[in-house]
């Protein structure tokens, strides 16, 4: 299609996406505690409030905890499933991908209500592994979708050649498959860390206030009170995701790693 | 990331049989083990609740009682429900008029060109949808809206408060999904050979006639898949419509939560949810059956025939 069509269009998409974002980070400079864009003067002290006021570190630190562990299980249970089904043909495999694949394909809410459920029934509602957990087994997909990418861009005669060679399962996975998909798996990882740092509904309804995250404090000051810490934390928040997407960019291909085909 | 609709992963593996020992079993333990408990039982128990009977000095006590799917589909709900489905189909429409032609032309530039547009498309997708409806409440807010540039500009007379209301749901609810259908469309439109639509060119049609005739209809599943995926995702979220609608636009999720957390009644929210579940599963199942058949024809000027 002609050049200016694809540029109107890329900055149509550009705008529609930064333009919030854009005001947020402006409210979050403003010096007195006011949401004015454009704001009236330049100041970073509601920065310097995220880092030192508890209400607000708190919720951070047990957001980073939640998403780290939550992003670990994700990717446990995402590399052993994803590499059965590549090399072995197991019937009620491709059932337990269907499972990892199906949290997508259902309203959010749907899911959070089931982990609500599920915690009750088992007495632990309210306690941090309930959040944890419930995150792994819903980001699951993220490893899960990057992973197949990865093992299908990997090419056979490689693992043929090995397997000639007398190499067993367990030495083409350390010294091939496992190498070839690494990046994969950390983008997978990245992934599903920076989606349970942002994820709401599911901690509201496993853990809510009891071991509060940043989103649902975040949740709770949009009901009872706005302030420019709240713009600030979400600017941060944005910085962090594009730093670690950018770097992800970086190590590396990030068109493959998203399911473009192996050209150059 | 694609959409889960994307073709299983093939063996690669030479002698894939029955030989393989307990190696697979073994590997597969944890992931199934885990997805059953933290998936699969959750969902059974949804579906069990819908029949338990509200106690209130607990949470629910076991019981086969119809009057929660009763009041989940009384009139009062069921106009909830269609609310929620026009607003996510609409949402979804809008969408795919961005994200289709958006995806087609970034697929087309060179790999390195790409990257940045990435970063930019992963970071909205992983923005927490509390965020998304804090930055549009401020965006369409009276004190540090866009209607401030438009008082500028001299477009306006005075700054308006558009949130909350229609507009602002329905421009959030667009923000959220926008980021998830081009990453849903990305591997398709990647995959897509350069040569068809330069094929049509050289036979006299025009880009756009090209984009209409010969790239649309090869992607017709994978624009489908997307709708579906992004429809499910909308209509299952709960800030947005809870932050900036009206109570008007209150959609089934702000209903279950508030049943579910405020409410404390957990028989009707799960019959809620059962009812939403089915109603999507239905509308999506639609939306991919579109994508299967015939993409209407468009006869456009410059197409050889």
């Amino acid at each position: 299609m002609s050049r200016w069509l694809r540029r109107a269009m890329f900055a149509l998409v550009v705008a529609y996406l930064l333009a919030p974002l854009v005001v947020v980070a402006g409210v979050s400079v403003n010096p007195r505690q006011v949401l004015f864009f454009p704001p009236e003067g330049f100041s970073l002290r509601w920065y310097g409030t995220a880092f030192t006021d508890p209400g607000w570190y708190r919720p951070a630190i047990n957001s980073l905890l939640v998403a780290t562990f939550a992003a670990l299980i994700a990717v446990s249970i995402a590399l052993p499933l994803s590499y059965v089904l590549w090399r072995y043909r197991v019937g009620y495999a491709r059932v337990v991908m269907a499972m990892g694949l199906a949290p997508f394909a259902l309203p959010p809410v749907i899911t959070a209500l089931g982990a609500l459920a599920l915690w009750i029934v088992l007495q632990s509602y309210g306690r941090p592994h309930t959040v944890v957990l419930s995150h792994g087994a819903f980001l699951t997909t993220l490893p899960l979708a990057t992973l197949t990418v990865g093992l299908q861009n990997l090419n056979p005669q490689l693992v043929e050649a090995a397997r000639t060679m007398g190499a067993t399962g367990g030495t083409v996975f350390r010294t091939i498959v496992f190498p070839y998909v690494r990046p994969y798996l950390l983008a997978g990882f990245v992934f599903a860390f920076v989606l349970s740092l942002n994820e709401y509904i599911i901690a509201y309804m496993t853990v809510g206030f009891t071991f509060e995250t940043l989103p649902v404090k975040i949740f709770a000051s949009l009901r009872y009170g706005y302030s420019p810490v709240m713009a600030a934390i979400s600017a941060l928040f944005f910085a962090v995701a594009v730093a670690l997407f950018a770097l992800v960019g970086r190590v590396g291909d990030l068109p493959r790693l998203l399911g473009a085909d192996e050209r150059a | 990331m694609s959409a889960p609709t994307a073709r299983p992963a093939i063996s690669a593996s030479p002698d894939a049989g029955s030989g393989d020992g307990p190696w697979p079993h073994v590997l597969l333990a944890w992931p199934t083990v885990a997805l059953t408990l933290l998936f699969l039982v959750p969902l059974g128990i949804i579906a069990a609740l819908g029949f338990f009977r509200r106690i209130q000095a607990g949470f629910f006590e076991v019981a086969f009682v119809t009057d929660n799917y009763a009041r989940a589909l009384d009139a009062f709900h069921l106009e909830r429900l269609a609310v929620s489905v026009v607003l996510a189909l609409a949402a979804t429409l809008v969408t795919l008029l961005l994200a289709v032609p958006f995806t087609y032309l970034l697929t087309r530039r060179p790999r390195a060109r790409q990257v940045p547009y990435l970063v930019l498309v992963l970071a909205s997708l992983s923005l927490s949808e509390v965020i998304v409806a804090f930055a549009w409440s401020l965006l369409l807010s009276r004190t540090s809206g866009i209607s401030n540039l438009l008082v500028a500009l001299g477009l306006m007379d005075r700054a308006a408060s558009w949130s909350p209301g229609l507009a602002a749901v329905l421009l959030a609810y667009v923000f959220i999904a926008l980021p998830l259908a081009v990453l849903s469309l990305y591997p398709t439109f990647s995959r897509l050979d350069q040569e068809l639509p330069e094929a049509a060119g050289t036979m006299g049609a025009t880009p756009l006639a090209g984009f209409v005739t010969v790239v649309l209809p090869l992607m017709r599943r994978a624009v489908a898949a997307t709708g579906a995926l992004v429809f499910i995702f909308v209509l299952g979220a709960y800030v947005i419509p809870q932050t900036l609608g009206r109570p008007a636009q209150w959609t089934m999720p702000v209903h279950i939560t508030d049943q579910a957390i405020m409410k404390n009644h957990l028989p009707l929210a799960a019959s809620l949810a059962i009812v939403l579940l089915v109603v999507s599963s239905l509308v999506a199942v639609v939306i991919v059956a579109l994508g299967a058949g015939r993409w209407p024809r468009f006869a456009l000027p410059g197409r050889a025939r």
